[in-house]
């Protein structure tokens, strides 16, 4: 009998355990993997679905994808079309309705205002994004914006937790907003300085520190560096008075190794986001790597 | 003095006198001066209201400025509180389907006619047979998609074609999809391609190669697609895993007269799928087709059953196949028929008694070395029976090449060798210059 019992509690607790199944999440890039962890902690599990040296335009939907897709609750990614080549297609294969819209669905660029909104779209221009520049996670004061919308959508499909979730969201806007200025402070010496990027995904970051670019390896954004063009730069790198080619971990920096060697302008590979280097651990750390290498450039 | 005072005092009174003289004379012109003076304070009005805006642009561009200087209130906007809706146009169209184009033109070279090619055990059934030979323009497709309501997502493809002069329109697909069903199930409904396989769901503008396998062609007509229904489900679990099944109406081959009052053919798949570490990803699948012909086009009337078995294996540093990456793919086909045959080039021939199998596989590797290029290598080959109606001592195979430039994910410039030998000392060496381009929307490709 008693042994009975003692199964019958297994038994429970087996099928119990879904019930209190933790809030999946779904996060398309890493820096939204690292702002969950920072407002929610180990009351939600969380698939990360791109890594830093993955140029998330182009990655695949891969059946591993489906399959994390299929559980999740929430999908947060960056939206303004830059998954649009892999999301569309891993949200009709999973067949999840709970993520293809409404509370499940959320996509960081609706949170803050875009820059970089075509007036006209036209794929002469290269791979334009129709509803603005999607990469808003270096610009802290979006980020926050974001933290805030994210940290009430948990709250709201995670009820029970809601508390944790508030809470947590305190304490990054307390740790967060002490650091703003800390980086404002330390990035000064780079205000007005000007670069040459490798695609145009820094616009948030040098509107941010009142930096400058002057020119862009890609002739069109998502179109390869060419030759002529490369050589075009040479003279706008040189006169322009460029601190650094920037690009990102996951680019291919030879292009930019080519242009650094005929202007005598370093060429600086960045993280751009979570895990693209080191120190970038978290969104801190990307923060102190991104200013600690910009500042490495100035001397 | 006096007169002077008098004249100041004329000269203060009389406009006044003469005014309200004249006011008294002509009521007309004492309106016109009622309404000069309304309109006056009105430009008053007017004139202040611009002063105060003018005040406010200015306020709210200091204000701009102050906050791009100290930067300390964020140009951002918390929509957090409104539903995360895209942000669309307010005009009609932006509820317009996605609309995209597939232009497709090609340059063959047959060492033999296509006319003379035949596939020895394999009678050519669909679209399975060999281009015509010289410039041709290939299939061009239009397609339309969207969602339809909170529930629904509909697609139309169709293919635009010319032939002998001819221009052919066909609806290669038109279906529409759940997308709010619970539990990981999706149905679909309409004209659409057969789940079965790995390639016979794709679109052959996203294909390797120029032409379809030899397996495609000689055991599904090319690509199966049908009138039908079907239902899906995506298993919750780490490993992915599909299965699904299909009702169609038997149309086309390898079914054939619509038999069983028009749900003539039916199948079952499964895929799976998951990553080895970072850099690799699989995906393997188990399908049957059973369907039931009456006098097909390769002059089969019976029931049939294909078993496919397809298994793709990518590499790509840090799965990033855009720049760099090898794909490795091979499917294998058995087709298990029992029936009769008529030749259907000679229907007064007596029906002869068919109970069999027949087999066909293809393997292909794609080794992608910039984002700009990629050659591949595809090997074919199909097992005809020893016995039979269509029995042959010769098995068709075939040797194809092809290098591939992409200017973008938009346009492509292939070229393609293949050596083809259908049957016995008929050789066919086949060069294939193509290019093919995607215009509109593009939606996202299947793994």
């Amino acid at each position: 009998m008693r042994k009975l019992l003692l199964w019958m509690i297994v038994l429970l607790g087996v099928f119990a355990a879904p019930v209190e199944a933790k809030l999946r999440v779904f996060a398309c890039e890493p820096e939204w993997g690292s702002l969950l962890a920072e407002l929610a902690a180990d009351t939600i599990d969380v698939d990360v679905a791109t890594n830093a040296l993955q140029d998330v335009h182009v990655v695949e939907a891969r059946p591993s994808l489906i399959a994390k897709m299929r559980k999740a609750d929430l999908l947060v990614c960056s939206g303004a079309q830059l998954e649009i080549g892999w999301l569309p297609q891993l949200l009709r294969q999973a067949g999840n309705a709970k993520v293809t819209s409404g509370a499940g669905n959320f996509m960081a660029a609706n949170q803050v205002t875009t820059l970089d909104k075509p007036a006209s779209v036209d794929r002469a221009g290269g791979d334009v994004h129709p509803d603005g520049n999607p990469h808003v996670q270096l610009d802290p004061y979006r980020v926050l914006a974001i933290a805030r919308a994210l940290s009430a959508r948990l709250a709201e499909l995670d009820a029970a937790n809601a508390a944790i979730y508030l809470q947590r969201l305190g304490d990054f806007e307390s740790r967060w907003q002490a650091a703003i200025p800390r980086w404002e402070a330390r990035a000064a010496p780079l205000k007005g300085k000007a670069v040459v990027v490798h695609h145009s995904a820094w616009v948030y970051l040098l509107q941010w520190l009142g930096m400058r670019e002057i020119g862009s390896l890609e002739p069109k954004p998502g179109v390869p560096p060419t030759s002529a063009h490369l050589s075009s730069l040479i003279d706008v790198t040189k006169t322009g008075g460029a601190i650094a080619i920037i690009c990102a971990a996951y680019q291919d920096s030879k292009p930019d190794e080519w242009l650094a060697g005929r202007t005598g302008v370093p060429a600086l590979v960045l993280p751009f986001t979570v895990g693209g280097d080191e120190q970038a651990k978290d969104l801190f750390g990307l923060y102190d790597s991104t200013i600690d290498r910009l500042l490495g450039a100035l001397k | 003095m006096r007169p002077l005072a008098l004249a100041l005092v004329l000269s203060l009174t009389l406009p006044g006198a003469a005014q309200a003289a004249r006011t008294e004379t002509d009521p007309q012109i004492a309106a016109l001066a009622e309404r000069i003076r309304a309109l006056e304070a009105n430009a008053q009005t007017l004139q202040k209201q611009a002063a105060e805006a003018l005040a406010a642009a200015q306020a709210a561009q200091s204000e701009l400025q102050q906050m791009k200087s100290t930067r300390k209130d964020p140009v951002v906007v918390d929509r957090s509180d409104e539903a995360p809706a895209t942000a669309m146009n307010a005009s009609a169209n932006a509820f317009n389907p996605a609309i995209a184009l597939i232009l497709n033109g090609l340059y063959v070279n047959h060492a033999k006619d296509p006319l003379d090619y035949r596939r020895a055990g394999f009678p050519l059934v669909g679209e399975g047979g060999p281009s015509a030979d010289g410039l041709l323009l290939g299939e061009s497709e239009i397609s339309f998609a969207a969602n339809i309501d909170d529930k629904f997502y509909g697609q139309l493809t169709l293919a635009l074609e010319s032939e002998d002069g001819e221009t052919h329109a066909g609806i290669e697909e038109a279906y529409v999809e759940t997308t709010a069903l619970a539990d990981g199930f999706t149905a679909r409904a309409g004209r659409f391609y057969s789940n079965i396989g790995y390639l016979n769901s794709h679109h052959t503008h996203t294909d390797y190669f120029s032409d379809r396998p030899l397996a495609y062609q000689a055991f599904l007509g090319n690509q199966y697609g049908d009138d039908g229904v079907q239902l899906r489900w995506v298993a919750p679990t780490e490993t992915y895993l599909e299965i699904g099944t299909e009702a169609f109406r038997g149309e086309n081959a390898p079914a054939a007269g619509a038999t069983h009052n028009g749900v003539g053919a039916k199948t079952f798949f499964a895929h799976a799928g998951g990553d080895v570490g970072s850099n690799n990803s699989w995906l393997a699948g188990a399908s049957i087709l059973h369907a039931d012909a009456r006098d097909g086009e390769d002059g089969f009337s019976g029931r049939s059953n294909l078993f496919l078995f397809d298994f793709t294996w990518k590499w790509a540093p840090h799965g990033a196949f855009k720049d760099s990456g090898i794909v490795l793919r091979s499917e294998a086909f058995i087709d298990d028929r029992k029936g009769v045959v008529i030749d259907p080039e000679d229907p007064q021939a007596p029906a002869q008694d068919w109970d069999g199998k027949r087999r066909g596989a293809y393997v292909e590797g794609l080794y992608r070395f910039s984002r700009s290029w990629d050659v591949g290598y595809r090997y074919d080959r199909l097992w005809a029976a020893s016995s039979g109606p269509y029995a042959s001592d010769h098995d068709p195979q075939r040797h194809s090449i092809a290098a591939t430039w992409h200017n973008s994910e938009f346009s492509l410039l292939r070229l393609q060798l293949a050596r083809d030998e259908p049957q016995a000392h008929f050789l066919d060496n086949v060069l294939t210059l193509q290019y093919q381009v995607s215009l509109g929307a593009h939606g996202a490709h299947k793994f």
